[in-house]
């Protein structure tokens, strides 16, 4: 399976490919260069994998949620190469990313992941470890302030993203003290190569889209003052 | 030589094919007009949000109804500035990715060169050098055009553009947003001689307009009116634009005469006005000059435009580099002849 992730949701800026055993990934971090800085890494990659776009069989995007921008950037650049590529899209949740990573490179079960969603409010996702090695979200993943979080689940969990930055001593106050929590002591942020098992999962499980009815996932939606 | 263009600096998605042997193929638009509306303005994210949700549909149509096959494709315009920074990235993202996934060159177009040039899709097309008339939602703008990339400003605007009086006026008046073309519409009901307003700046030596008084003109002479019936608001709509006609006619005889060019072009949405055509129209004859207007589809915002100035950078060997951007401000006089990149 031949895969092109990327992401520019937060200050993270990534693309990963997954070309059947083989993965390649670049990450920068950027606060606003994404949409100069995504499609040279693509390019460089593609190259190094000796790959050309019509190869592929999907594109992932990291659909959000994060900056409404960022999504955009993202999704606008996966739907380009995937019209082109007449090759379908697999939208992946950032926090499932955050998640994913978090399994993949601590060991962690049960996550919760928060991203500064500014205007007093993270966009939040819980996950556990499901089957085949892959994170999966708890309930819904909603954007609201850090206050009136709340578990589902019990066992000890894992906070990530820079929700957890911002919002440390509210989240863990709205959370309680039933379960332990432990926060990560470096701030992540979501990256393409974590969306590449959860992509390969969800196309395989005929989840991919056509190109045009990929969009972004950003969570709030009033966005209009006053309405 | 085929160009895909694609324009979304504002509140319409516009995607069309241009030929450089061929001309225009085919072109669409999505206007979100109405969406807008309800806020009495553009809503930047609301816009932003809508072009990434229409655009793909709209490529995926003109493609297949002017039959052209990627491989037919030999590059990509796309909008770069100057208008909203998230409505022109949405289109920067498409295009850029579309032509590296296609491996054609790319070409990010300035919305304004894309107005001026507008008048080249119809026949017959205006010659260079030429004067135009800008006059749209944003600018008001009186250039001496010798080339491609080749713009001088003689004269524009010091406060409201031409469109923006027309829909400001539009809205105090009642008649909703953007309310320019209704406006318009209105005043062919309205009686010329009832109500005049002075036309700004036409005394004063230069090629420099104002319309931000004459707002307040109409506004103050539509407060006193004791019945607001139908008529007496047609009266106003036509003796405003009367008023904005004539100081577009005043200044453009001044320019022609000042810069000796036998070739007048106009753009933009304004452009799009009866009574302006025919009152330049009037004046080209007058002078003894060649007046060329876009068809009024092609004044307001649209891909064509774009496509065809993206391919004449293109033809003339401009690159735009992997990396996009948009440029939310950018001075029209700012920009060059085409240069052929270095790769
Ligand atoms: N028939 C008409 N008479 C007068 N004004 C009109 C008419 N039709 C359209 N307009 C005005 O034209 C303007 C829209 O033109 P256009 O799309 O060229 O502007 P814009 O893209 O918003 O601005 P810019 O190109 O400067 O960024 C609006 O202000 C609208 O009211
Ligand atoms: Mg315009």
């Amino acid at each position: 399976m031949k895969l092109l992730a990327l992401d520019t949701a937060t200050e993270a800026c990534s693309c990963a490919l997954l070309c059947d055993e083989t993965q390649f990934e670049r990450s920068v971090m950027t606060t606003r260069h994404h949409a100069e800085l995504i499609l040279p890494m693509i390019d460089e990659m593609m190259q190094q994998a000796n790959l050309r776009p019509q190869q592929l069989d999907a594109v992932v995007m990291g659909c959000g949620p994060g900056s409404f921008t960022g999504l955009r950037i993202a999704c606008g650049v996966a739907q380009g190469i995937a019209f082109a590529a007449e090759v379908p899209i697999i939208p992946i949740s950032s926090l499932a990313a955050l998640a994913q990573a978090a399994y993949r490179d601590k060991g962690m079960t049960h996550v919760l992941a928060a991203i500064d969603a500014r205007m007093g409010e993270v966009y939040w996702g819980e996950y556990i470890l499901g089957e085949n090695k892959l994170m999966q979200l708890c309930g819904e993943e909603i954007v609201c302030p850090p206050e009136s979080v709340k578990l589902l689940e019990n066992s000890a969990a894992y906070g990530v993203g820079s929700g957890w930055m911002a919002y440390n001593t509210v989240l863990l106050k709205a959370l309680g003290t039933v379960t332990a929590i432990s926060v990560e002591t470096e701030t992540t942020y979501p990256q393409a190569s974590a969306m590449l098992p959860l992509a390969a999962a969800a196309f395989e499980q005929g989840l991919a889209v056509s190109p045009e009815l990929a969009l972004p996932i950003y969570l709030r939606n009033k966005v209009v003052h006053g309405s | 030589m085929r160009v895909l263009g694609i324009e979304t600096s504002c509140d319409e998605t516009g995607v069309a094919v241009y030929d450089l042997e061929q001309g225009l193929l085919g072109h669409c638009l999505y206007s979100q007009v109405e969406l807008h509306a309800q806020y009495g303005g553009v809503v930047p994210e609301l816009a932003s949000r809508d072009h990434i949700r229409k655009i793909l549909p709209l490529v995926r149509e003109v493609l297949t109804t002017t039959a052209t096959t990627p491989q037919q494709l030999d590059g990509i315009a796309y909008t770069a500035g100057p208008g909203l920074v998230g409505a022109l990235l949405v289109g920067a993202a498409v295009g850029r990715s579309l032509a590296w996934s296609y491996d054609v060159p790319a070409i990010g177009v300035h919305h304004l060169e894309g107005h001026l040039l507008a008048a080249m899709l119809e026949d017959p097309a205006p010659k260079f050098p030429f004067l135009s008339l800008l006059v749209s939602g944003g600018h008001t703008q009186l250039i001496k055009v010798l080339g491609l990339g080749q713009y001088q400003i003689l004269g524009e605007s010091v406060d409201d553009a031409a469109g923006e009086a027309f829909d400001k006026t539009a809205k105090l008046l009642g008649l909703g947003y953007p309310g320019g073309a209704v406006l318009a519409n209105l005043a062919t009901h309205g009686d010329p001689k009832r109500f005049t307003f002075p036309r700004p700046m036409v005394n004063r030596q230069g090629l420099d307009f104002s319309f931000s008084g004459l707002k307040t003109q109409v506004m103050t002479t539509w407060k006193a009116q004791a019945s607001q019936d139908e008529q007496t608001r047609a009266d106003v709509a036509r003796a405003f634009e009367d008023a904005v006609v004539d100081t577009l006619v005043i200044k453009c005889r001044r320019a022609l005469q000042q810069t000796h060019l036998t070739r007048l072009v106009i753009a933009g949405g304004v452009g799009a006005n009866q009574r302006l055509r025919q009152q330049l129209s009037a004046l080209a004859n007058s002078l003894k000059v060649k007046v060329f207007y876009p068809r009024p589809e092609f004044c307001t915002d649209n891909g064509a435009m774009i496509a065809y100035a993206g391919c004449c950078r293109l033809a003339a060997g401009e690159r735009a580099s992997l990396g996009f951007n948009a440029t939310p401000r950018w001075a029209l006089h700012n920009l060059q002849i085409p240069r052929t990149a270095t790769k």
